[in-house]
C-alpha cells in the first residue's frame, strides 16, 4: 500500500524486510540530549551495531505525563541543554550522515509540536529523513488533522491502543500508517514484572483487526521479556531500560577518556535484549 | 446563547481531550455518568442535601458596608464562599464529584492540591462518603502548607509527595494523572479546578455553577437588579467560572477575573496566564498557558499557592477571545495590602486568592459610582495563609 507517490517509508521497508526473514524488531527509545545531544549520535551508532532495528527519538518535555520517572529524570537533563525538536532532527541527521540505516520515530509530546507550527513540522520530517512519530497526548479524537497531513507526507502516525481501548480499537485502526503500538500495561512508561493479565489476547486481538505490523511496549526490561512477546509481535519497544541503562553509564558518557566503555556497556546491554551477543 | 461545550468538549478552539490512550475510555464513560446522573433528581436531592446541610449552603450574599464607605465607588457585596466547610468553595466540586465517584462504584478517589484546600476538600468528603482517598501534593507545597497536610492526614487522606519537576501544584497535576492511568479501572479523580480533559472543565463548573446562581438570585433579591461589575480571582478559574456562567447571558454584566501577577508581570515571576500565555496543549486541553517558544510549560510564581499555576481553565480562555470577559494581573504586594483592608475593615481574613479580586476591586472603585453594584466571589478564608503572610512581612521587613 504505497502513499501519494512518496518513496517507500523506510520503516515499512524494515518491517517487511524482518518479517521475510521471520524477525522481530527491536525498538529501543531514547530521549536526545541526554545527556548531551552529541552523545545521543554516538549512543544510536552503537544501538544500532548492537541489533536495534528501528528506533524512537524521545523529544524531552517539561511536562511528560504519560512518562514514569526514568524518563521523566532524562527529560530533565535533556532540557538542561535547552533540547527542541530542532535539535533532534538534527541529531537523526547526524547520525544518519554517520552511517545509520535504521528508521527513527519521534516520539513527541503534542504542544511542542503545536509550537513548532504543523507546515514547518512535517517538511522538517520529510528533509531529515524521519519516518515516524507518536504522540501520547494526541488521542483519535484530537488527531484529524495530524493524520491528514502524516498521510499527504508520507510519515506514519504511529497509533497507541490500549488494554483499555476495548471497542475504540477499529476506529484507532482505520487509515492507521506504520505500525499499530500495544501499550502492555496500565500505566506510564517504566520497567515492570508483570503485564495486563490478557496481555496476549489483547495483542492478538489487536492483530486481528489490522494488516499493519503490531509491536508492544511499556515496561520492557528483559531478554526474557523481549523474547516471551517476540514470539507473537512484529516488534518490542524497550524504553525506559535503555534510558536507566544510558542513565547509568553518565560518568563514563561524559568522560573523553572513557566514553567508549560506556558506549560498549550500552552495546552489550542492548545485545543481551537482542540475544545476539 | 450556544451551549457549551460542544459534543467534543469544545469551547471555542478550547477544552478537548489530550490524554493517554489508555485514559479515553475512563473520560468517555465518566462524562457518561455525569451526564446520567446530572438528571438524575435522586443524586440532585443528596447532592443539594449535602449542600444545604453539611456545607451550610446558600452562603450569604453580605453587603460590605465599611470597605463600600472607605473606598468611595461602587455598592460592593461579597459573595461569602470562605463559609463554606472546609473554607472554600473547593466543597462544592469535591461533593459533586465524590457522590459520583461512589453512584459509578468508585471506592478510591485521587486529588491534586496546591495550597491544599483541594486535597482537604476532597479528604473531608472522602470520610464522609467512605471512600480511600490519595492526594498528591508538591514537595515544596507540603513544606509550605504543613497544617494541610497534617488536616487532611487527620482526615484519614494519605498525602503523596511529588518530587517531580517543580514540585508544586503543576507537577501533582501531573502525577495524579499519573497515577490515574495506571489505576483507572478501580479510582476516580477528583479534579479541583475547572481545568484538564473534557468533562471535567464543564463538569466543575456545573458543580460551581450553585455560587453564581444563588449571588444572582440573592442580589435580585436584596438590590432588584444585576450587578453592574462581577469580580473573581482566577488560577485554574472554577470559582471564576462558577460565579460568571449564570451571568454569561446578561450581557450587561460586566465580568472580570483577576489573576497572579506574582512580583510584577515585567519579571519572571508570575502567573499571568491570561495576560502574558500563548494557546498550547497542557494537562489534557487546549488553552492559554504559560510556555517558552518551544513549547515548554514554564514555572509560574504567586504568593497564593492556589493560584500558582501556568495553565487556565479552557473556557476562560474562550471567554476572553471572545471578549465576554476581562482577565486582569493584580501582584503579591497588591494582593496583601487588599487582604489588611478587608480585615480591618470588615474583619474577615480572606484567602490570598481572593485578595487578589479584593485588590482589582479597590482599582475599580476609583472609576465606578455609589448607584453602581459590584460583587466580589471571595472564594475562600485567610486561616490557611496566615503562617505565608507572616513569612512575607518578615522577608520584606529584613
Amino acid at each position: 500500500m504505497s502513499v501519494t507517490g512518496q518513496s517507500q517509508n523506510r520503516m515499512d521497508v524494515t518491517f517487511a524486510t524482518l518479517k521475510e526473514k521471520g524477525e522481530t524488531a527491536l525498538i529501543p527509545f531514547l530521549t536526545v540530549g541526554d545527556p548531551d545531544p552529541q552523545t545521543t549520535v554516538d549512543v544510536i551508532m552503537e544501538l544500532e551495531a548492537a541489533g536495534a532495528n528501528i528506533l524512537e527519538l524521545g523529544v524531552p518535555y517539561s511536562d511528560p505525563l504519560a512518562d514514569g520517572p526514568v524518563i521523566q529524570r532524562a527529560s530533565q537533563r535533556a532540557l538542561t541543554h535547552r533540547v527542541t525538536i530542532d535539535t533532534c532532527l538534527h541529531v537523526a541527521k547526524q547520525a544518519r550522515e554517520r552511517g545509520s540505516q535504521m528508521p527513527f520515530v519521534l516520539f513527541t509530546y503534542y504542544n511542542p509540536i503545536l509550537q513548532y507550527g504543523l507546515d514547518r513540522f512535517f517538511e522538517e520530517l520529510q528533509r531529515n529523513d524521519i519516518s515516524g512519530m507518536i504522540i501520547p497526548d494526541l488521542p483519535i479524537e484530537e488527531s484529524e488533522e495530524m493524520r491528514a497531513r502524516s498521510r499527504a507526507a508520507g510519515v506514519s502516525l504511529v497509533p497507541l491502543v490500549a488494554p483499555t481501548s476495548h471497542e475504540r480499537i477499529a476506529s484507532i485502526l482505520n487509515g492507521a500508517q506504520g505500525f499499530v503500538y500495544c501499550v502492555s500495561s496500565l500505566g506510564v512508561t517504566g520497567e515492570r514484572t508483570s503485564f495486563h493479565s490478557n496481555v496476549e489476547q489483547f495483542i492478538k486481538s489487536v492483530q486481528a483487526s489490522t494488516d499493519l505490523p503490531v509491536a508492544v511496549g511499556f515496561g520492557i526490561s528483559s531478554h526474557e521479556q523481549v523474547k516471551q512477546f517476540s514470539a507473537f509481535c512484529d516488534g518490542v519497544v524497550v524504553g525506559s531500560a535503555i534510558v536507566r541503562q544510558i542513565e547509568s553509564q553518565i560518568p563514563l558518557l561524559t568522560d573523553p577518556a572513557r566514553k567508549a566503555d560506556g558506549l560498549q556497556q550500552i552495546h552489550q546491554f542492548v545485545a543481551d535484549l537482542k540475544g545476539t551477543r | 446563547m450556544k451551549i457549551l461545550p460542544d459534543a467534543k468538549g469544545r469551547f471555542g478552539d478550547f477544552g478537548g481531550r489530550y490524554v493517554p490512550e489508555t485514559l479515553m475510555n475512563a473520560l468517555i464513560e465518566l462524562e457518561d455518568a455525569y451526564r446520567q446522573y446530572a438528571e438524575d433528581p435522586e443524586f440532585q436531592e443528596e447532592l443539594n442535601y449535602l449542600l444545604k446541610e453539611y456545607s451550610g449552603r446558600e452562603t450569604p450574599l453580605y453587603y460590605a458596608e465599611r470597605l463600600t464607605e472607605q473606598l468611595g465607588g461602587p455598592k460592593i457585596y461579597l459573595k461569602r464562599e470562605d463559609l463554606n466547610h472546609t473554607g472554600a468553595h473547593k466543597i462544592n466540586n469535591a461533593i459533586g464529584q465524590g457522590l459520583l465517584a461512589k453512584r459509578t462504584g468508585k471506592q478510591k478517589v485521587i486529588a491534586e492540591t496546591g495550597a491544599g484546600q483541594h486535597g482537604v476538600a476532597t479528604a473531608t468528603v472522602a470520610a464522609l462518603l467512605g471512600l480511600e482517598c490519595k492526594v498528591f501534593m508538591g514537595e515544596e507545597d507540603i513544606k509550605r502548607q504543613q497544617l494541610n497536610v497534617f488536616r487532611m492526614n487527620m482526615l484519614g487522606a494519605e498525602v503523596v509527595p511529588v518530587t517531580s519537576g517543580t514540585r508544586t501544584l503543576k507537577d501533582a497535576g501531573n502525577e495524579a494523572l499519573r497515577y490515574w492511568v495506571s489505576n483507572v479501572d478501580d479510582t476516580f479523580y477528583i479534579l479541583g479546578s475547572a481545568v484538564g480533559p473534557h468533562p471535567y472543565p464543564m463538569m466543575v463548573r456545573n458543580f460551581q455553577r450553585i455560587i453564581g446562581d444563588e449571588t444572582r438570585r440573592q442580589i435580585l433579591e436584596k438590590e432588584n437588579r444585576l450587578p453592574h461589575t462581577v469580580v473573581a480571582a482566577i488560577g485554574g478559574g472554577s470559582n471564576a467560572i462558577g460565579m460568571f456562567y449564570p451571568f454569561i447571558g446578561d450581557e450587561a454584566v460586566r465580568l472580570i477575573g483577576v489573576e497572579a501577577a506574582g512580583r510584577g508581570i515585567d519579571t519572571p515571576l508570575h502567573a499571568a496566564t491570561m495576560s502574558l500565555g500563548t494557546k498550547g496543549v497542557f494537562q489534557g486541553s487546549m488553552s492559554y498557558l504559560l510556555q517558552d517558544e518551544y513549547g515548554q510549560v514554564q514555572e509560574a510564581h504567586s504568593i497564593s499557592a492556589g493560584l500558582d499555576y501556568p495553565g487556565v481553565g479552557p473556557e476562560h480562555s474562550y471567554l476572553k477571545d471572545i471578549e465576554r470577559a476581562q482577565y486582569v494581573p493584580i501582584t503579591d504586594a497588591e494582593a496583601i495590602d487588599a487582604l489588611k483592608l478587608l480585615c480591618r475593615t470588615e474583619g474577615i481574613i480572606p484567602a490570598l486568592e481572593s485578595a487578589h479580586a479584593i485588590a482589582h476591586t479597590v482599582k475599580l472603585a476609583k472609576e465606578m459610582t455609589p448607584d453602581q453594584l459590584l460583587v466580589v466571589c471571595l472564594s475562600g478564608r485567610g486561616d490557611k495563609d496566615v503562617e505565608s503572610i507572616m513569612r512575607y512581612e518578615q522577608e520584606g521587613s529584613l
